[in-house]
């Protein structure tokens, strides 16, 4: 009996310990104010792509009469050249871009941590096996390569868009953390590990990840900016359009409908101004993690 | 006579013995040149695979379009034509994998990087030509001009972190890293050239107006078609080199020389330009190298959105119109260019930092 009611204290403690540890941490990175900036606006963006088109649904219906009416109550944003509403496809569309940037940047930031992580702890051929191999991925230029595979492979989910993106990505990733695993692997803590005989496993997962892993999470922000410019670049072109609410498909179908004319413009303003006010929060979030998790680099 | 040959064997073995080591010599005295010049070697040859790779994916039916095309003009019979197209376009579907390949860095061995299949007698190597100049003009005018402002004002900032001006520079470079640079590029065209109507919305120059040549009025057209592709290049990029720049510096600010000279009571502005910039820099060149090698591929979107004939506009309008072959030689050619240019800055650094050689 007494067994089992220390094992539950025990328990509770560590517990207890954990929650006390995460709400500092949670609290200590939500102490900086372009953090909280950052991650709020991040959030409602999240909020509106689930949410936003069970509110507003958006109905591909094609209406002539309306064609380019001016912002009112009824239509926010106006409407297109076939009477639809722009409001609302812009809403429809976050959620795919937000997808795209999401599990694009989930793809780099894993390959990149494993590859880098390998190829700075083993050394060796391993190494140089690595390098040369994300040699080639940067310095092939990226975007002519993403618009040649995206008019060879049909891409018709965002998951087929994003692994098309990481394919580039994970280099430079790769060759940071492998830096950092590099110089951390010279430190005395990781040093006392090999000396005390500690598995790989356990140098890798307990000593070296929970090192990198302020920079992983700050890789992680970037990776999405970088998947979105490049998702909506691709899109810009006129490739992959595969959801036609798309950030980037509205502004390609402005573009092409002429931007002589003003209403076309003012259809493009909307989404350019959405990914630039989300790319600035996640510049803000990135730089406000990098400002409390890395404090030796607070020269900025 | 035995002993005579015994001496010569040896004598020859002690010649090509010191011969061995002279060249081993050499070798171990130009490692770094070298290793460098090796793993350039061995990037490219990976790119190639990869390249090949990609070729792959392509639909095999273009060979047989285009041999259609040649029966057609040429007036010869249907497997000539394939010979032919096949031999043009560096690939034949109906070959193994390995015939394949040998083919493919056969053509780019002659230099015959890809041939379209759309027009005739237009190639990736004829595209280089016409459009390369009109890429690198624009951009590496704009690298060198975001480049002196912003290794100018990085300086700068740097050594007045508690003023304004790095308050606003802090701005300026959240903002313009935020704006994915067709964005900006769009954004200019709108107000610049659609609302305002200063500049034109696309292409290099008039061709009604001047003649192409070493004349005046067609150097003042070039130059005014290319402002707006020059400014939106240099405002997306001023930003990233004052970032680059104000880290660099604040590294150098920490050295000792520099306390020296504060101590002699040496003004700001002349510890800047004497002392901190040169040692500043030096970590910038090899992002610079690296940068203009990237600009022969020509920024894509940029050049599509302000339909500028560059090497970047043909890539995505032959991409959309599947004029493949050309596309891939074009990104070879580019990657190449990358190889060739971050080897250079390789080489020269350690002329530049003696403290690499060192190292």
């Amino acid at each position: 009996m007494d067994k089992i009611k220390n094992f539950f204290k025990r328990t509770l403690s560590v517990l207890k310990d954990f929650g006390y540890s995460l709400l500092k941490g949670i609290k200590k990175i939500f102490s900086n104010k372009k953090t909280v900036t950052g991650a709020v606006i991040i959030v409602i963006y999240v909020l509106i792509a689930i949410f936003g088109p069970l509110i507003f649904p958006y109905s591909t219906e094609t209406n002539l009469k309306d064609k380019y009416l001016s912002p009112s109550l009824a239509h926010p944003f106006g409407t297109d050249w076939l009477g639809r509403d722009v409001f609302r496809q812009v809403i429809d569309g976050t959620g795919n871009v937000l997808e795209i940037a999401f599990y694009s940047a989930l793809i780099t930031v894993v390959v990149g941590t494993v590859f880098g992580i390998v190829s700075g702890y083993i050394g060796g051929w391993v190494d140089r096996v690595i390098m040369s191999v994300t040699n080639i991925f940067l310095s092939i230029p990226s975007f002519p390569v993403y618009l040649l595979l995206a008019a060879l492979v049909v891409i018709e989910t965002p998951i087929s868009l994003a692994l098309m993106i990481s394919i580039f990505s994970w280099a430079g990733l790769c060759r940071a953390i492998r830096v950092q695993v590099m110089s951390l692997k010279e430190r005395d803590f990781i040093q006392i590990c090999k000396v005390m005989h500690m598995s790989k496993a356990h140098i890798i997962f307990k000593e070296l990840l929970p090192n990198v892993f302020s920079y992983i999470a700050i890789n992680f922000v970037m990776a999405m900016r970088n998947a979105i410019v490049a998702s909506v670049g691709i899109m810009l072109v006129g490739l992959a359009a595969y959801d036609p609410t798309n950030w980037g498909a509205i502004m390609n179908a402005a573009r092409t409908k002429g931007l002589v004319n003003p209403n076309n413009v003012r259809i493009l303003l909307y989404p350019l101004v959405a990914i630039v006010i989300f790319q600035v929060a996640t510049l803000m979030l990135a730089n406000g993690l990098d400002e409390t998790l890395n404090p030796r680099l607070k020269v900025m | 006579m035995k002993k005579d040959k015994d001496s010569t064997k040896a004598k020859s073995l002690g010649k090509s013995k010191f011969n061995m080591t002279a060249v081993g010599k050499f070798f171990v005295k130009y490692k770094y040149f070298f290793s460098k010049v090796g793993v350039s070697l061995i990037t490219l040859a990976l790119s190639i695979i990869l390249l090949f790779f990609l070729l792959r994916q392509i639909p095999g039916d273009i060979v047989h379009l285009y041999a259609l095309g040649l029966q057609q003009r040429q007036g010869i019979n249907y497997d000539r034509a394939y010979e032919l197209a096949s031999q043009l376009l560096n690939y034949d579907p109906n070959e193994n994998i390995f015939q394949a390949f040998f083919r493919y860095v056969g053509g780019l061995f002659r230099g015959e990087l890809g041939e379209s299949y759309l027009e005739t007698g237009v190639s990736a190597n004829s595209l280089i030509k016409t459009r390369l100049p009109w890429t690198l003009f624009i951009s590496s005018v704009a690298l060198f001009i975001s480049f002196f402002l912003g290794t100018f004002i990085g300086g700068y900032v740097a050594q007045k972190r508690q003023g304004v001006a790095n308050k606003i520079a802090s701005s300026y470079i959240a903002i313009s890293g935020s704006i994915p640079d067709y964005l900006m590029a769009l954004l200019l065209v709108i107000i610049f050239a659609y609302q305002l109507k200063w500049f034109p919305a696309q292409n290099n120059y008039d061709a009604f107006k001047v003649t192409p040549g070493f004349n005046l009025p067609f150097i003042l057209n070039v130059l005014y078609y290319a402002f707006l592709p020059i400014l939106s290049y240099t405002i997306v990029q001023t930003g990233n080199w004052i970032l680059q720049m104000r880290g660099s510096t604040i590294g150098v600010l920490g050295e000792d020389y520099i306390l020296a000279a504060r101590a002699r009571g040496l003004k700001d502005r002349t510890i800047r330009s004497k002392y901190m910039r040169k040692n500043a820099l030096l970590p910038l060149i090899t992002s610079l190298g690296v940068s203009f090698g990237a600009l022969f591929g020509g920024a894509t979107l940029m050049e599509s959105i302000f339909n500028y004939p560059g090497i970047g506009l043909e890539i995505s309008n032959r991409v959309v119109n599947k004029d493949y072959m050309v596309v891939q030689g074009l990104i070879f050619f580019s990657a190449a260019m990358v190889i060739f240019v971050n080897l250079i800055v390789d080489l020269i650094y350690p002329l530049v930092d003696p403290r690499v050689r060192r190292g």
